[in-house]
């Protein structure tokens, strides 16, 4: 199993769709909300080699309570600008459109963390900061460290796509059936 | 409790048995689900399928463990609640929820999840516009039932008013609905649905469907769960052999020229506890 450190660099061109991997280093939370406000008023932390995670964390005391990953799919048209900017990899979970993972081609990766594993994700995790608080809980940017996060690449930089793999399988499936 | 009216005794007690219940909900699997889960591990063979639900193992331990949420979607509350003949039908009942909850978002915690549809403008507590949604029937005893509810499974449910003579089919129906639902809704998935009644009664019988303990299935819950399951879409839609964990099906009387049909997904983390309300 491989095991990456934020920020990032080209390492994660070889990295292929279906490798589990553990993810350390610092990380940011991103849903709808903050990509319009970063694309709006720029990026507020260094962008180059930068790991975005979907996640609106419960925080408490400045802790994390729990903080797992939302539906990237949301963010299917939003993720092109942090790319641009230097972005290497996005975590979510469910998989994203055709338009992200061409813009990952030979730039970056999406990987996958298991959706609703909140608690398992706060133990691994320490809060560094926060951006844009005035966004609510779960929209702001929360600035975060994490430690062995286990991951699945689920879109490499070359194309390869383990969601799409699964539901092109599944409507040839579905086709037979009905 | 002395000096206090009845009223406020009834707001006191269903606010306390709110509270429970979530934390409870939010922070332990039910035994059914976990039952659930490892049937689903030992059938799969995927290696990516068995890390992922190596991962969710490892999230309940650690949530128990550490007393926390199991996910951090807390959900937004949707509470069952019966009342005997003893206890006054009145808006003590509601607002005592609404209390309880309030106290669960700060305790537990619980993520402020309820926004203004059209601002966006966060509540911050859980409650405001009709939220938390509150279920009241007669019954034996005074009992309160949470389900709190995530909205990446909620947002793939959906409703479809059939023609009388197409019962044959609801099951492609189901089953096309999570196809394209893919992975979005946290497979492992638990499916309710609501068969019969109105538009909206459906849809009321699909989130109750979620209620029943999931067991034996009969020979409807049987065939869907089979069709969904040969999908292969596989935990968190990285493919396997478990998309769906189990069905429950309510039906509804309905019109003679209807066949409302809807269905309500329920993403693993199934939360749902019941409490009994310590009144009078």
């Amino acid at each position: 199993m491989t095991d990456l450190s934020a920020p990032l660099g080209d390492e994660v061109l070889t990295l292929k769709a279906g490798e589990r991997i553990t993810l350390s280093g610092m990380i940011y939370t991103a849903r709808d909300e903050a990509h319009l406000r970063m694309k709006k008023e720029g990026i507020p932390f260094d962008p180059r080699g930068a790991v975005i995670y979907h996640c609106g964390p419960v925080i408490k005391d400045n802790t994390i309570i729990a903080a797992g990953p939302t539906t990237s799919a949301r963010m299917n048209e939003l993720s092109g600008f942090l790319l641009d900017a230097g972005v290497r990899a996005l975590i979510g979970k469910g998989g994203m459109g055709d338009t992200v993972r061409e813009e990952l081609r030979g730039r970056g990766v999406y990987l996958a963390f298991t959706g609703g594993c909140a608690a398992l994700a706060a133990s691994r995790m320490t809060l560094k900061g926060v951006f844009f608080e005035d966004l609510g809980m779960p929209e702001a940017v929360w600035a975060i460290e994490c430690r062995d996060l286990p991951l699945t690449v689920a879109i490499d930089a070359e194309g390869g796509d383990l969601f799409r793999d699964v539901r092109l399988q599944a409507e040839k499936i579905f086709d037979k059936m009905f | 409790m002395p000096g206090l009216t009845d009223r406020e005794r009834l707001r006191t007690a269903v606010a306390q048995a709110t509270a429970n219940a979530l934390k409870e909900a939010e922070i332990h699997l039910p035994d059914d689900v976990k039952a659930a889960l490892r049937t689903a591990y030992a059938a799969e063979d995927n290696p990516v399928a068995k890390s992922e639900l190596e991962a969710i193992f490892e999230n309940i331990k650690t949530a128990e463990s550490r007393n926390v949420p199991i996910c951090q979607d807390t959900g937004v509350p949707i509470v069952y609640i019966t009342i005997p003949p003893d206890v006054p039908f009145t808006d003590a009942i509601t607002e005592g929820v609404q209390d309880g909850v309030r106290q669960a978002t700060v305790e537990i915690p619980l993520r402020p999840n309820v926004v203004s549809p059209f601002t966006r403008d966060n509540t911050g507590d859980n409650c405001g516009m009709g939220m938390p949604a509150v279920h009241i029937t007669p019954g034996k005893t005074f009992t309160l039932t949470v389900l709190p509810k995530g909205a990446g499974s909620e947002n793939v449910s959906a409703l479809k008013m059939f023609l009388p003579s197409e019962t044959g089919g609801i099951t492609r129906f189901i089953t096309e609905t999570m196809l394209r639902a893919g992975g979005k809704p946290c497979p492992p998935v638990i499916l309710g649905i609501g068969i019969g009644s109105t538009a909206d009664g459906a849809a009321a019988l699909a989130k109750e469907a979620l209620l029943i303990p999931l067991g034996d299935m009969n020979k409807p819950e049987q065939e869907i769960y089979d069709a969904v399951n040969a999908l292969g879409i596989g935990p968190m839609g990285l493919g396997g052999k478990t998309t769906c964990l189990g069905v429950r099906i309510r039906e509804g009387g309905c019109h003679t020229a209807s066949l409302p049909v809807a269905l309500n997904v329920q993403c693993w983390a199934a939360r749902r506890a019941t409490v009994e309300v310590n009144y009078p």
